[in-house]
């Protein structure tokens, strides 16, 4: 990792680094000219080939998500960044679009050159005023300096860029439910197919994109596929902002190559858990199913590692809890979380998240039983994969492991000595 | 009607509209208009708002209630969003909310009578590795302690 160049934050720190001078004298917008020489079937290629995948939680392939656009329906094609950064634990693109908004606008650039869009929209959660003064502020930088307008640098491209604020609404960040809140509608997720690379925004062919894997592209068109892949493991290519947050020392965020060892992450860059030994680590964003400490052991920070380990890389971004952290307590967090998030479309979801949290509040305030907590367990069953997005699955997950690792965090609370009363009562 | 928008607020809105193929993608961006002019969204600036618009008050009224950062009733000067969620409660925000409470007197929901503070738990501000937050107005405050809290609705108070 000696020779690791970071790509992401490499302008964090310094002064005035949103600033299109700052960003030119560090070498910005310095791949437009390998993007306008190539076509931009050969920029999907180059991406694809680069094994970029979605940062936002997905882990999607790029490039082979905008190959899926097609180009011969006479409609326009829309770009969509998803900067609806609102996932319990995750808190990296607040500072990307802060520190360097001239680098997504140069990821833009190239991701809509690519899919032959004209027209791109920032989605930002409504929360983050600052970064949306930053971005607007950059897009006029950018214009200026035809970076964005009409025939970008001479090449005959033209680009728009808008920012759309939301208004708080954690769903909007599943891309068709974004979709819905461009379109200034509530942000409720619609059904798929068709995917919005086919009919999305305005019912056009569009492409929805994190902040992080937009930003990932412009290093990836300047020095090609084959430098990104060399970087990484061989399924998990390229860096990543890798974020520590919870029972920590040093919490915070650090861009690094994929494949450090969780404990190592913990250990020298959260300098060691606080309060106690480890116990339990969300590791990409509350929605991705918990792990204990054994089983953080031989863990790596890639997409590949994740799945071995039965959970998500999601977001990257570690929740770290220490041995006196309470299971009810915290998954009572995360069940409130999402009855309050839930956008109330699907039954499974909407009663299902409610029911969840029900119980739980049954549960902490030393009401329930054991039929409570299998109980948690089957509705965390009957939650999943029945409705129009994962939302519903993204609370069953977190549910089903907890109970399943941290039993007996549960059990301390249910009530003891209850008087069994028998299922079937016979004459005899 | 009883509220109406200014005039540079209109023209503001229709160069926000001109963005969008269609005028009713300028429906969440019109509503963050109302906020800033009126101070929050009273069913008189959803009526105003359906007009700028050009949909009808019902689809103005689900969107505003579907989105929390719409303020549906009067916030107080200094709006008090604490964070209530897991990085943050790992961190202690419960302390930050009995902190609120005791000082101001106030339940999540709530106004002080004199209309200063307004207090309300939101979900994940994204600020997880400067746990406890609170977002005052549209400002960031991190890292909480009961005794910074206490000492920012102090200064708040003299403001």
């Amino acid at each position: 990792m000696a020779d690791f160049q970071p790509q992401l934050t490499k302008r964090f720190g310094i002064k005035n680094s949103h600033t299109l001078n700052v960003y030119l004298e560090t070498g910005g917008y310095s791949s437009l000219k390998n993007l306008f020489a190539k076509k931009p079937a050969e920029v999907i290629e180059e991406v694809k080939a680069s094994g970029l995948k979605g940062r936002g939680g997905a882990g999607f392939p790029a490039g082979m998500k905008w190959s899926f656009v097609p180009q011969n329906t006479g409609k326009p094609i829309y770009l969509v960044v998803n900067a609806d950064e609102g996932e319990p634990g995750t808190f990296t693109d607040r500072f990307m679009m802060l520190y360097d908004p001239h680098l997504l606008i140069e990821g833009i650039i190239c991701a809509s050159y690519a899919i032959n869009c004209h027209t791109a929209y920032v989605y930002v959660r409504g929360e983050f005023l600052e970064q949306i003064n930053r971005l607007n502020a950059a897009i006029e930088e950018a214009k200026k300096a035809n970076y964005l307008g009409k025939n970008i640098q001479g090449s005959g491209f033209d680009l728009e860029i808008y920012v759309h604020r939301g208004a708080g609404a954690y769903i909007c960040g599943e891309e068709t439910g974004l979709i819905e809140s461009l379109e200034g509608k509530k942000g409720q997720p619609r059904i798929k197919p068709p995917f919005p690379a086919v009919v999305g925004a305005f019912g056009c062919p569009t492409i929805v994109n994190n902040v992080k894997t937009l930003s990932s592209v412009p290093w990836i068109i300047e020095h090609g596929a084959a430098a990104y892949t060399a970087i990484g493991t061989k399924e998990s290519a390229g860096t990543h902002v890798f974020g520590l947050s919870g029972h920590v020392h040093q919490t915070g965020y650090w861009e690094m190559p994929f494949g450090l060892p969780m404990m190592e992450f913990i250990e020298n860059y959260g300098k060691g858990v606080k309060g106690g030994k480890l116990k339990a680590v969300i590791p990409g964003g509350s929605s991705c199913p918990i792990l204990t400490a054994q089983e953080c052991q031989d863990l790596t920070l890639t997409y590949e590692s994740m799945r071995d380990h039965k959970t998500m890389f999601g977001t990257g971004c570690a929740i770290i809890m220490n041995e006196h952290t309470d299971m009810a307590m915290v998954l009572k967090n995360l069940t409130h979380f999402y009855a309050d998030e839930s956008c109330g479309q699907c039954t499974p979801c909407r009663e299902g998240t409610a029911w969840e949290d029900r119980l739980l509040k049954k549960i902490v305030t030393r009401e329930a039983t054991a039929k409570d907590l299998d109980l948690m367990l089957e509705i965390a069953n009957n939650m999943e994969g029945k409705t129009i997005c994962v939302f519903s699955s993204a609370l069953a997950m977190p549910v089903r492991s907890f109970i399943q690792k941290f039993r007996e965090d549960f059990e301390k609370y249910l009530v003891k000595n209850t008087v069994v009363v028998p299922e079937k009562i016979t004459a005899n | 009607m009883a509220v109406q928008f200014k005039k540079e607020t209109i023209a503001e809105f229709e160069s926000i509209a001109a963005r969008y193929p269609v005028r009713r993608a300028a429906l969440l961006p019109a509503l963050w208009l109302a906020q800033k002019e009126f101070g929050w969204i009273s069913t008189d600036a959803m009526v105003c708002v359906a007009d700028l618009v050009g949909c009808s008050p019902a689809q103005v009224l689900e969107v505003a209630q579907f989105y929390t950062m719409y303020q549906k009733k009067k916030p107080g000067k200094y709006h008090l969003q604490v964070c209530q969620t897991i990085a943050c409660l790992l961190n202690g925000s419960e302390e930050i909310k009995k902190t609120i409470e005791r000082i101001l007197n106030l339940k999540p929901g709530e106004t002080t009578p004199d209309g200063k503070f307004s207090y309300q738990l939101v979900e994940c501000l994204a600020s997880c590795h400067t746990a406890p937050c609170m977002q005052v107005n549209d400002d960031y405050h991190e890292n909480l302690t009961p005794e910074s809290t206490e000492k920012l609705i102090n200064d708040l108070r003299k403001k």
